[in-house]
């Protein structure tokens, strides 16, 4: 008898920590990519207080993604102030030139985060087959929304969508 | 009584916990991928000298993949088709066929994974490991293994590495080919001690060792069966300053790539930068000897490496600016590069209203030192100790130098530009192994300057042109493309070789694209003349042959 009560409760208990496992905030892989100066850092770490969160991944050979981040970096201080969204910038570049992405960004005068994925770990995890791709994830770390290529005015297609994800708008099913 | 409301509970409980957890295995689940076609129609085109006996009824080259990823929680697992045919012309016809190259199953605790199947894995830079896949070139060089990763505490990270690498559709059969094992740990000083948390200076420190086995069946020389290799990294950065150095060791491996020399192998990568709010400044040197790695002595094709060798030089991406692309020499390269991106700030007298970036790269690539190891034998002799080299010396015979200025500019809300000079020596009979023919020097020069009708609507037109007295003579190149973000572009382009002292070779390249992208499908066809040349990503390139025709690629992701 007592045995059954245990039981029980030992079951309700697994039924509650498995509810609560699946409330992670995010639906991004666990994989291991870099920091600017080499930390190690996880890309479920790729997060931002329940609000929007913009992850495109570029490289510095590739010219209609650095395009689309200086677009970004035009926009960044209204887009903050107006919706929260956070921006990740993932550059691509192999050992060849993970080096000078931080000069470069310096350079560019960037004011968002960028990250390096230089074995393509991340992209491939992601499934991006070509530059720029760009994901934009809702305050859950849900995926509702990614697009490939750049073209001028692109960032405004896309801001459009962050403001309706900031105000808690399902644009999955619209689009 | 009492017994029944139990068990009533217990039942209910049950019934609830599987309910539960079947929607929550159900809602965990994630199966993601993605897809891409690329195709070519031939045609025969006179001009181009290719003629319908040379197309010999193979009218379309295919390459396509497609990849599916399934996780749920801490599990993974992949599965990729690829299919070549046949491949497109340039990529290696090895590659023709189609099947599942790549399967793996993965688990993923915070401190522990495992993967088993075909993985891809780069220790440090990777100078003595790295396995990658670039689908535009056609090469896959990943480990089918098993491979373990741990972190035992916070800020260090072990991998170890076992397996046999891709060699195109060939599975590995006893002997084959060799097999690669490699351990790597990497070392943050910051994360390990509490007391460095919050200092200035950070301190990353890696060692690797690969081996590759594989059995020695030559008749005529003794070659070692286990071949090792050692490196040693480190990170360190203080303030706006960011040192990072690899020095690589491998014992003697002769190889069909060194001609069957005896001689140990070194590579050795060092690059300090300082960044700041509008300013990066970089430098780099490199020097690499007798480094080619691959786990079959016996290849010389782009398959097979266990070592990637960066090149060091600028990745162009103009039409004219990648004409003469470069690639490392494994068997011996010393070389340099500098670089200065500054932004000159809004608002002033050289920036305007939204400022001016600037952007200066020199690159440069000289063959090592090469002496004989005795009066008897003569430099790179097979079968012997190859050579001596001094460490540092630069030796007069110059493999390639590029001196590259660009500007970018908005000039306001409708017109910006981007502007290019490039500077270029390429020794052609070296690195696209033709002797005999003269360094190759060229002036070129980029104008791509972008109006915006409306926020949607833009016009981009590309002005570039290429002078040199050597190889094909001069070229000039223009481009026209709209876009309607963000869905719609259609493009225009030519190519002429109006400088080829071959009055028949004054080639147009006219070609004209159109595509459509909605969210992550894409759809590109072109339709003219490509023309013949390398296309490089990373440290490999390919030979792309000239082609006339219909070209297309549609990619998708979900």
């Amino acid at each position: 008898m007592k045995k059954l009560i245990i039981a029980s409760i030992f079951s309700l208990i697994t039924l509650f920590s498995f509810s609560q496992s699946s409330d992670k905030n995010t639906n991004l892989p666990s994989i291991n990519i870099k920091t600017l100066d080499g930390q190690t850092f996880n890309t479920q770490n790729i997060t931002n207080d329940g609000k929007p969160v913009i992850i495109s991944f570029w490289a510095l050979w590739c010219k209609p993604c650095k395009k689309e981040l200086d677009a970004f970096n035009e926009n960044i201080e209204d887009w903050q102030d107006e919706t929260g969204v956070k921006i990740f910038a993932i550059s691509i570049d192999d050992s060849r030139s993970t080096a000078k992405v931080m000069p470069f960004v310096s350079g560019k005068d960037w004011e968002f985060d960028v990250l390096l994925d230089p074995n393509g770990d991340f992209k491939r995890a992601m499934n991006v087959n070509m530059i720029p791709h760009t994901f934009l994830l809702d305050g859950d770390g849900k995926i509702v929304y990614q697009h490939t290529s750049y073209y001028e005015g692109g960032e405004f297609d896309l801001y459009e969508l962050v403001k309706k994800v900031a105000n808690g708008e399902d644009i999955k099913v619209k689009h | 009584m009492k017994k029944l409301i139990a068990l009533l509970l217990l039942g209910t409980t049950f019934w609830l916990s599987a309910e539960a957890q079947v929607s929550d295995f159900l809602q965990r689940s994630q199966v993601h991928g993605s897809f891409q076609v690329d195709g070519q129609f031939y045609r025969p085109d006179e001009a181009l000298g290719i003629t319908d006996s040379l197309i010999n009824g193979r009218k379309i080259g295919l390459n396509g993949f497609g990849n599916i990823i399934y996780s749920l929680g801490k599990f993974s697992a992949g599965i990729r088709y690829e299919a070549y045919l046949t491949p497109i012309a340039g990529f290696d016809p090895l590659l023709d066929g189609s099947g599942f190259p790549n399967m793996w199953a993965s688990y993923n605790d915070d401190r522990f994974s495992i993967t088993v199947g075909s993985f891809y894995e780069q220790f440090g830079n990777g100078l003595v490991l790295r396995t990658y896949e670039e689908w535009s070139l056609g090469y896959d060089n990943s480990i089918n293994g098993i491979r373990v990763t741990y972190e035992p505490v916070k800020g260090v990270i072990f991998k170890g590495v076992y397996g046999t690498q891709r060699f195109f559709w060939d599975k590995y059969e006893k002997n084959d080919r060799g097999i690669v094992r490699g351990l790597d740990g990497e070392f943050n000083f910051n994360d390990m001690f509490s007391s460095f948390e919050n200092s200035k200076i950070r301190l990353i420190l890696g060692g690797s060792m690969v081996s590759k086995y594989q059995i020695d069946a030559n008749p005529i020389y003794n070659l070692p069966e286990n071949v090792a290799s050692f490196a040693g990294r480190a990170i360190i950065g203080f303030g706006k300053f960011n040192i990072s150095t690899e020095y690589a060791y491998k014992i003697n491996d002769p190889s069909a790539v060194n001609n069957y020399i005896y001689k140990e192998g070194q590579a050795f990568i060092a690059s300090a930068s300082y960044s700041t709010k509008g300013l990066g400044l970089f430098a780099q040197f490199k020097r690499i000897d007798n480094f080619s790695f691959k786990s079959d002595r016996d290849v010389t094709v782009n398959a097979l490496d266990i070592s990637y060798l960066p090149a060091i030089t600028e990745a162009h991406t103009y039409a004219l600016t990648s004409m003469y692309p470069y690639a490392t020499q494994p068997n011996g390269e010393i070389g340099f590069q500098l670089q200065l991106n500054y932004k000159v700030p809004k608002k002033s007298r050289l920036g305007g209203k939204y400022g001016m970036g600037i952007a200066v790269n020199y690159a440069q690539v000289n063959d090592i030192d090469h002496q004989q190891v005795n009066d008897t034998t003569f430099v790179n002799q097979r079968g012997t100790l190859g050579y001596k080299s001094d460490f540092f010396k630069f030796s007069d015979h110059v493999f390639y130098s590029d001196l590259n200025i660009e500007i970018d500019k908005k000039f306001n809300r409708k017109w910006k530009g981007i502007f290019q000079y490039i500077y270029q020596t390429y020794d052609i009979a070296t690195i696209e192994g033709h002797p005999g023919e003269p360094i190759v020097k060229s002036h070129i020069f980029v104008a791509d300057i972008t109006h915006k009708f409306t926020t949607k609507q833009s016009l981009r037109g590309e002005l570039q042109g290429l002078w040199t007295k050597e190889d094909m003579g001069n070229w000039t190149a223009i481009l026209l493309e709209y876009t309607v973000s963000p869905h719609w572009f259609v493009s225009l382009t030519d190519q002429w070789n109006y400088g080829n002292p071959i009055v028949e070779d004054q080639i147009h390249y006219f070609s004209a694209s159109f595509g459509y992208t909605r969210k992550a499908t894409r759809v590109q066809f072109t339709y003219g003349r490509q023309r013949e040349g390398i296309v490089c990503v990373g440290g490999v390139c390919r030979q792309v042959p000239a082609s006339s025709g219909l070209s297309f690629t549609i990619t998708t992701n979900f």
